[in-house]
């Protein structure tokens, strides 16, 4: 087979991505906001597929975001990070893979900055074993977890009880996919279809129904930015960035946003209800935003699952007209239930934004 | 050459992220940073490659090195394979062991964003966690988070977390013993001294501003002077 144009480039960068046995670390950011992502990820892995997914209670932050607000030195970071290797090396596993996007990009840089000075890898097996008695194997294969829902996609979409399509005309719906900046911009080769190109979440839309949209900020930042989103003084950076998506995305009319970044659907999701509280604007049709989702997710709504069981009821924008365009049902009085249905009240309603 | 590029170039970034930089201008092109603030890492690189000690001090003291948003859009474009955004890092890192950080507004915010960072890694073994996070410092997040935050243990239990529950899962209560071996790298590694050094340096800030330091966290993770940004 010839491949040409984009194909020929997506085949440059095709990664090697084991088909069982992972040693799992989760992310700060998605076990905060993203709760039922992470658990998702795990049920489609083990109960759904069947594969081996562990998991230990004594894995903690990579340290990335600490890093990356430049609060603790680079030394402390990779130590943290050995440790994590050392947690898989003793559970008797050799792939790896990460929830988290800024984690994912962190393993990825130390691993490489070992690879090419490894007097460093030394100093580092030195100091994890002075502070923690713990030694470590490197794992022979690094993953982000939306590398295996990737690779998983055609096993999802045969379990699938719905697509991505509109359920009145047929159409496809028209998706947007945002990649998490640490996924492969630093380490093209490191992640599906390179830093340009990326495939690994067009892979999904495209198993699972949905025609991706191209725009021009398609890589753009959305806008998180580290300390110029923790620092409250530095937040303007951040939803100049994610307005600049939305402005460039808008004419192309998107049903809908999917992200592989923890960060990113956050920022997409929560920015757009401040633009639209600011200015009065809103992106989706008739007063609602534009809903923004995790891959999981996406994942979960397409196998079935009970929209409220997957945390949708978190996002600011509402994903009631998407539920309603794809024809899966929900039933809105358990919307913002607790446990067995109990009742914990319910969120005010933003001015502008509008929501259920 | 002086000894703050000397220094600058003891740092892994640096080798890995400053080679042999043309100016072209494309990162600055691609910047996100460089839309919003008067930023340019293009001049920034070039600063650094001249090795001019007295040049790479007032980069050190000044705010535009707290621009940077560390996405790392830079280096997927670069034609000669620089890292600008780990020049950046490695600047970053260096005014924070000297103490130039509390020179400029920008630097300044390392105080409340380390005791933030720092003091959520050390105390619940996460970064970010839902007992520090507070509402009124996020209103962005909108009134479901609002109403999240008034309702947490019920969400998470709804959702299948384990919320400051024993064994793995989401949000679990992280193994004192694990805390403790987090609390010995910091030691080992120099993530404590670098604590302890921003302290000192803010505390000594803070009474030169007449502050107290808890005043000084509120002032430098809230203020934003005029000047920052390219459309002011």
């Amino acid at each position: 087979m010839i491949y040409q144009g984009k194909q020929k480039i997506w085949s440059e960068y095709q990664k090697e991505i084991p088909d069982d046995k992972w040693f799992y670390v989760r992310s700060c950011i998605r076990q905060n906001f993203f709760p039922a992502s992470e658990r998702m990820f795990m049920e489609i892995c083990r109960d759904i597929l069947k594969k081996d997914f562990y998991e230990t209670e004594h894995h903690t932050t990579c340290g990335g975001i600490a890093y990356h607000c430049d609060t603790i030195p680079q030394e402390t970071a990779m130590t943290i990070v050995a440790r994590q290797f050392a947690l898989m090396t003793e559970a008797g596993y050799e792939n790896y893979v990460a929830s988290c996007i800024t984690s994912f990009g962190n393993y990825t840089e130390i691993l490489q900055t070992w690879e090419e000075f490894p007097e460093l890898e030394t100093r580092i097996r030195e100091m994890l074993w002075k502070a923690c008695r713990k030694e470590f194997d490197k794992p022979k294969y690094l993953a982000h977890a939306s590398d295996l829902i990737y690779k998983y996609r055609n096993l999802i979409a045969e379990k699938a009880k719905f697509r991505l399509v509109n359920k009145e005309t047929g159409e496809p719906l028209r998706v947007v996919e945002h990649i998490g900046c640490h996924y492969a911009k630093m380490f093209p080769s490191k992640g599906v279809g390179g830093a340009e190109y990326p495939y690994v979440l067009a892979g999904m839309i495209e198993a699972w129904g949905g025609n991706v949209i191209d725009y021009p900020e398609r890589r753009h930042c959305c806008g998180y930015g580290f300390r110029q989103y923790h620092v409250k003084a530095n937040r303007g950076y951040s939803i100049s960035n994610t307005h600049k998506k939305f402005e460039s995305m808008e004419p192309y009319r998107p049903d809908m946003i999917i992200t592989n970044c923890p960060g990113c659907p956050y920022f997409l999701d929560r920015w757009q209800y401040v633009i639209a509280e600011m200015e009065g604007k809103t992106y989706g049709k008739d007063g609602f935003g534009i809903p923004v989702f995790t891959y999981e997710e996406v994942a979960g709504l397409v196998l079935g699952y009970n929209p409220w069981d997957l945390g949708l009821q978190l996002h600011q924008v509402a994903v009631e007209p998407l539920l309603d365009k794809i024809g899966i049902s929900y039933n809105p009085q358990e919307k913002y239930k607790g446990l067995d249905s109990k009742d914990i009240m319910r969120p005010g309603l933003p001015q502008n934004l509008k929501c259920f | 050459m002086g000894k703050l590029y000397e220094m600058l170039k003891e740092d892994y970034r640096i080798k890995e992220g400053l080679k042999t930089c043309i100016n072209c201008g494309t990162c600055t092109a691609i910047c996100p940073a460089a839309e919003f603030y008067r930023y340019d890492p293009r001049k920034i690189v070039d600063t650094v490659q001249r090795g001019n000690d007295s040049d790479i001090e007032e980069l050190l003291k000044s705010d535009v090195i707290w621009y940077c948003g560390e996405c790392m859009s830079c280096v997927t474009r670069c034609p000669r394979k620089n890292g600008p955004g780990l020049v950046i890092m490695a600047l970053r890192n260096l005014s924070a062991k000297l103490g130039y950080f509390v020179h400029s507004e920008k630097g300044r915010q390392l105080y409340p964003l380390t005791k933030i960072m720092t003091g959520n890694i050390l105390n619940y073994g996460y970064c970010v966690h839902p007992d520090t996070f507070k509402w009124e410092d996020h209103v962005e997040s909108g009134p479901v988070w609002k109403w999240h935050t008034e309702h947490l243990e019920d969400n998470f239990a709804r959702l299948g977390a384990n919320f400051r529950g024993e064994g793995p899962g989401v949000l679990r209560k992280i193994p004192q013993e694990s805390l403790d071996e987090l609390k010995s790298i910091f030691d080992v590694t120099g993530g404590t001294e670098r604590m302890n050094a921003v302290e000192k340096f803010s505390e000594e800030k803070a009474r030169e501003m007449g502050m107290s330091i808890e005043e000084y966290f509120t002032y430098t993770f809230g203020h934003c002077s005029e000047g920052h940004l390219n459309e002011e």
